[in-house]
């Protein structure tokens, strides 16, 4: 199963250069009005806003975790849910303790990792629909062991476990809610670059040669096994972390805030974001906290379908999610300008 | 003792209703190649067609062969409108879509017909089945309809043409349009016949679990489990993993001292995925070879 | 320890009529939501989601408000009752309910829904002191006035119910081998802990206490590993569908135990009926509502002014649902408290009418429950009734208990 869909990833068509570099120029524009419009919208709007845009981040956060591996890597997972859980207990678990809430993210980080890189090894035998399942399993079986009786001193049991709101830093003329927006903004940016980065390194090739074609990757000498095993262990990485900020914000963990629908969740964002795109992941974000909002706006008592219908037209406008049409619009908007360079694109 | 034999003969009846399930699974598997999330609630909702139809005066059989009927009229429609169009998007789109028609038909339903539970008759009775208890006649009865649902498909799809066509149609759909056949509508037709299977399988699973809005929510999970440890390739492995996962289950959550009550769910999933370890394609499907 | 001594019943009506009487004398004093004309009343419930079943009570509350607004309002303000869907979602909950306070800027939050949403905004209510009224849980943790001044209880704690049957058994079969089915959640480990406690010393009388999930098909498996493990008492926590499968079940396999139901579950309509009447004969349980699908309540005054809303107000409701009794009931409480609270609508003064409520009646509570609060006391419903389920209806025995857990 071509789960990753690389024709949607890779440029429709050799471009030239020169358009190339005006539109990397206007990538980059972009990429700086909206790190300075992040910058600037918690002193515009009122706290309940700023936030829903701390959520936004921190599902986006968990959505790219997904990317890595799904995008990037072609494997599938229905699991993250737990990820996200896993790194929100993290955090809950050291704050109960008294430890600063900033120390948890890297640890929620280290956990994550190695779980997922542990549960990457079995993965390696499984593809497609059994690789679901695995991970569905995962999910599936996450609040059962949140529950879990002897657990119970660490986790609260059933009954979570409430956590403290941390204040600003003393001196920064900031409340609490606007503080930790731009404390998760920091961390998103720093782990936006870093999978940015990564994606374009030798690794991020590498992982996505595995996507692409695994058996001609393993033929090339990537060790497919290693690379598909650390790919899981750093998408859990990513979702942790923001499972670790999620429950700092909400200051609340239950075994009913990680359900297995959480997975599906995240996975509706993926899929609407544009499965190998990274800022689609923030769009994913976007659609995840805001869209149930405006269903039940329409129709409280059909919630659920409005949401099943708006999900259904956004498919059918956008069957590559958000990404794959600003790829297309941006390809028509060239055409339009200029068809002489860029004819050849998309046509032949 | 005893109660192993209970437990493994109860482990039996609520297998028959994951492996009802997981035939309805492995149908469309067979006809679009990869999985329904939103058959669950399809089932649920020809059942709850069918509850309709007898609360208007429509006799037993005749609420069952028009709700069977008119899902899979339903079924067809829904690959016309709604799959037709996205067809050549990725498979996670379309894996989205399911997502989105599971919430629709989910919602609907309760707005339709409430959550209250709702019981809905067997045409087989709920006697003990053969002097023993644990089984009732419905169970049995149960049991022998998806045997006999195996075995036509099981025919259908060796024997007929358009068993076979169907079947060529999910494998290679180029080489198949290449021999004539109208893949479209094969597709369509698998969507109308799963429907079809499913409302069959709604109707039996819900005299036994109630019928309410959420029913098939934790019977499609295990009928998903069921017909992956079983191989999705095969209509009569997903059967006997079906009926597997419901033995499993009992057996972890009755015989593992302490952690087996608690953590039923859990254990049987992990014994399911270490199967898949040792067998990555379930116990009786096929390998799939890559060619390079 | 809370134990709230009973005040004289004969001071109750004209108590109320003057405490409503005094405050309309004073000043006009308004908390945010309110106006000449208005009350915005917030509320949090799972529309959508695995719990949609119990999107029905947030649905009748509003319905009931629409018949309060219909009838003048209350002390002459329309109620502007804003509900949300939080999906049973903590997370949900939590933007929701700051929606609510922060954007829509209503008075109080009423009956969110559910133990794990109300701990999520238990300490955000707080802090910012909001009203979080008549929580729409029976966790026992509601009660603390002295930790979490801002948020109530309603209902009778399910740990209290587990006492309840506990001494039930205690006095009835002292020798008993018990089992008990609970689902695995922080309700049904409440009323599991109940039912321990109450068994005090005698708690090995347990013998077997198996969890089901609410994804699991069927309980039949929980069922049969009780009959084998000898139990002859049977306590039954199941919410209405699991309820009435175990019910079932134990009848097909032929044991016989003496079987206790949790509130939870003991509709006749909802969960008796398609358990088999025959099967559910002499199933003791315990109530504070009046089931409205119990034939004995036909010719009730408030059984029929409840109907009487319903085909009126909510007509698409399902009279079958418990869910469709418990909201109007919450929502009747609601009116009282701020029927007390006259023109002194600050939310200061909500929490203490709340906590200032006596002997209040609810036309569906059953005959004889009141509803009573002080500043130290934040469980408005404290009494049960035992019954026995004779085939066709319950025939309530014994005298009212008061099921107060100590905590």
């Amino acid at each position: 199963m071509a789960l990753g869909e690389p024709a949607a990833v890779r440029p429709l068509a050799p471009r030239v250069a020169k358009a190339d570099a005006h539109w990397r120029n206007r990538q980059n524009l972009a990429v700086g009005a909206s790190v300075l419009a992040a910058l600037a919208a918690p002193l515009f709007v009122q706290n309940f806003v700023v936030f829903q845009l701390t959520l936004v981040m921190i599902y986006g956060l968990a959505i790219l975790g997904l990317n890595l591996l799904t995008g990037f890597n072609g494997q599938f997972s229905l699991g993250h849910s737990a990820f996200y859980g896993i790194g929100a207990y993290t955090a809950a678990i050291m704050m109960n303790q008294n430890i600063d809430y900033y120390w948890t993210l890297p640890c929620a980080g280290a956990v994550c990792f190695v779980v997922g890189f542990l549960f990457g090894l079995p993965a390696l035998r499984l593809q497609g629909i059994y690789l679901a399942l695995a991970t569905f399993a995962l999910a599936a079986a996450m609040p059962q062991i949140l529950k879990f009786q002897p657990l119970e001193p660490l986790t609260g049991g059933v009954q979570g476990i409430s956590l403290l709101k941390p204040d600003p830093p003393p001196g920064v003329p900031l409340n609490a809610d606007q503080w930790l927006y731009y404390f998760t903004l920091a961390v998103l940016l720093l782990m936006l670059g870093g999978a940015a980065s990564f994606v374009k390194s030798r690794s991020g090739r590498a992982i996505m040669a595995i996507r692409d074609h695994p058996i001609a990757a393993a033929a090339m000498g990537i060790d497919t096994a290693l690379y598909k095993t650390l790919t899981f262990g750093l998408s859990a990485l990513y979702t942790g972390v923001a499972g670790a900020l999620g429950a700092i914000v909400i200051q609340f963990v239950g075994p009913d805030s990680f359900p297995f629908l959480l997975s599906v969740s995240f996975l509706v964002g993926l899929v609407v974001g544009g499965v190998g795109s990274i800022p689609g992941s923030l769009v994913g974000g976007v659609f995840v906290l805001f869209v149930p909002n405006l269903a039940e706006r329409i129709s409280t008592g059909l919630s659920g379908a409005i949401y099943g219908v708006i999900l259904l037209i956004v498919i059918f406008a956008m069957p590559l999610g958000a990404a794959g049409f600003a790829r297309w619009a941006a390809t028509r908007l060239r055409f339009a300008r200029n068809p002489a360079t860029t004819g050849s694109v998309g046509r032949k | 003792m005893e109660q192993l034999l209970q437990q493994v003969l109860a482990g039996l009846a609520t297998g028959a209703i994951y492996a009802t399930m997981a035939l309805a699974v492995v149908m469309i598997y067979q006809a679009i190649d990869h999985l329904n999330f939103a058959q669950g609630e399809m089932a649920m909702f020809s059942t709850f067609v069918a509850w309709q139809l007898m609360q208007w005066g429509v006799p037993y059989w005749g609420a069952f062969a028009l709700a069977v009927g008119l899902s899979f009229v339903g079924g067809v429609a829904i690959e016309r409108v709604l799959f037709r169009p996205i067809h050549n998007a990725p498979i996670l789109s379309q894996l989205v879509a399911f997502i989105a028609l599971f919430s629709i038909l989910n919602s609907s339903a309760g707005e339709i017909w409430d959550f209250t539970i709702k019981t809905f008759p067997t045409p087989f009775g709920t006697k003990p089945f053969l002097g023993s208890s644990l089984i009732s006649t419905h169970q049995a009865g149960m049991i022998g309809v998806t045997l006999v649902m195996l075995g036509l498909l099981y025919l259908f799809f060796r024997g007929s043409r358009l068993g076979l066509a169907m079947r060529a149609a999910a494998a290679n759909p180029e080489s198949a349009r290449l021999a004539g056949i109208r893949v479209g509508w094969m597709i369509a037709l698998g969507w109308g016949m799963s429907a079809a299977i499913g409302a069959v399988a709604g109707m039996l699973i819900a005299p036994i679990v109630f019928l309410e809005p959420n029913m098939m929510l934790g019977v499609l999970l295990y009928g998903f489990a069921g017909a992956v440890l079983g191989g999705l390739s095969s209509p009569g492995g997903a059967v006997l993993g079906g009926f597997a996962v419901g033995v499993i289950e009992n057996l972890a959550g009755t015989f593992i001292p302490y952690v087996g009550h608690q953590m039923k769910l859990t254990l049987a999933l992990i014994v399911i995925v270490a199967v898949l370890m040792v067998r990555p394609t379930g116990l009786f499907g096929r390998a799939v070879v890559n060619r390079v | 320890m809370k134990k709230v001594t009973r005040r004289s019943i004969l001071a109750a009506a004209p108590a109320a009529l003057a405490l409503a009487a005094i405050p309309a004398r004073a000043a006009k004093n308004y908390g945010p939501g309110v106006s000449d004309t208005e009350i915005k009343i917030g509320n949090t419930g799972p529309y959508s989601g695995p719990a949609s079943s119990y999107g029905t009570i947030p649905k009748s509350e509003a319905a009931y408000f629409r018949m309060v607004n219909d009838q003048g309002g209350v002390n002459g303000r329309k109620i502007n009752f804003i509900s949300y869907d939080d999906a049973y979602s903590p997370p949900k909950t939590v933007e929701q309910v700051r929606k609510l306070v922060e954007e829509d800027h209503v008075l109080l939050v009423m009956s969110p829904l559910g133990t794990p949403t109300n701990s999520a905004i238990w300490r955000y209510m707080n802090a910012k002191k909001v009203p979080q009224l008549f929580v729409a849980t029976g966790a026992t943790k509601w009660d603390d006035p002295k930790g979490h001044p801002w948020t109530m209880g309603w209902q009778p704690n399910y740990q209290s119910e587990g006492h309840t049957y506990a001494a039930y058994i205690l006095q009835n079969k002292p020798g008993a081998k018990i089992a008990v089915l609970y689902q695995n959640d922080d309700f049904g480990k409440d009323y599991l802990k109940g039912v321990t406690d109450g068994l005090g010393d005698k708690a090995n009388m347990i013998v077997l206490a198996a969890p089901y999930e609410t994804t699991d098909p069927t309980v039949d498996s929980q069922i049969i590993s009780m009959k084998a493990a000898g139990a002859d008492v049977f306590v039954n926590t199941g919410i209405p569908k699991f309820a009435a499968q175990a019910i079932r079940k134990a009848a097909e396999i032929e044991w016989k135990p003496l079987q206790i139901l949790a509130s939870v579950g003991n509709s006749v309509g909802a969960a008796l009926k398609p358990a088999g009447l025959q099967n559910a004969k002499g199933i003791v349980s315990d109530f504070y509502l009046k089931d409205p699908t119990d034939p004995q309540w036909k010719n009730d005054p408030g059984y029929q002014q409840w109907v009487a809303f319903m085909d009126k107000y909510y007509p698409e409701g399902d009279k079958s649902d418990s869910g469709n009794v418990t909201g109007p009931s919450l929502c009747a409480t609601m009116v009282q408290v701020l029927k007390q609270c006259g023109d002194n609508l600050t939310r200061e003064n909500v929490m203490q009418q709340a906590a200032n409520l006596h002997h209040f009646r609810v036309p569906m509570l059953l005959p004889g429950i009141e509803i009573n609060t002080s500043p130290t006391d934040f469980a408005p419903i404290k009494q049960l009734q035992m019954g026995r389920f004779d085939g066709q209806r319950w025939q309530l025995f014994g005298s009212l208990i008061s099921g107060q857990a100590p905590s």
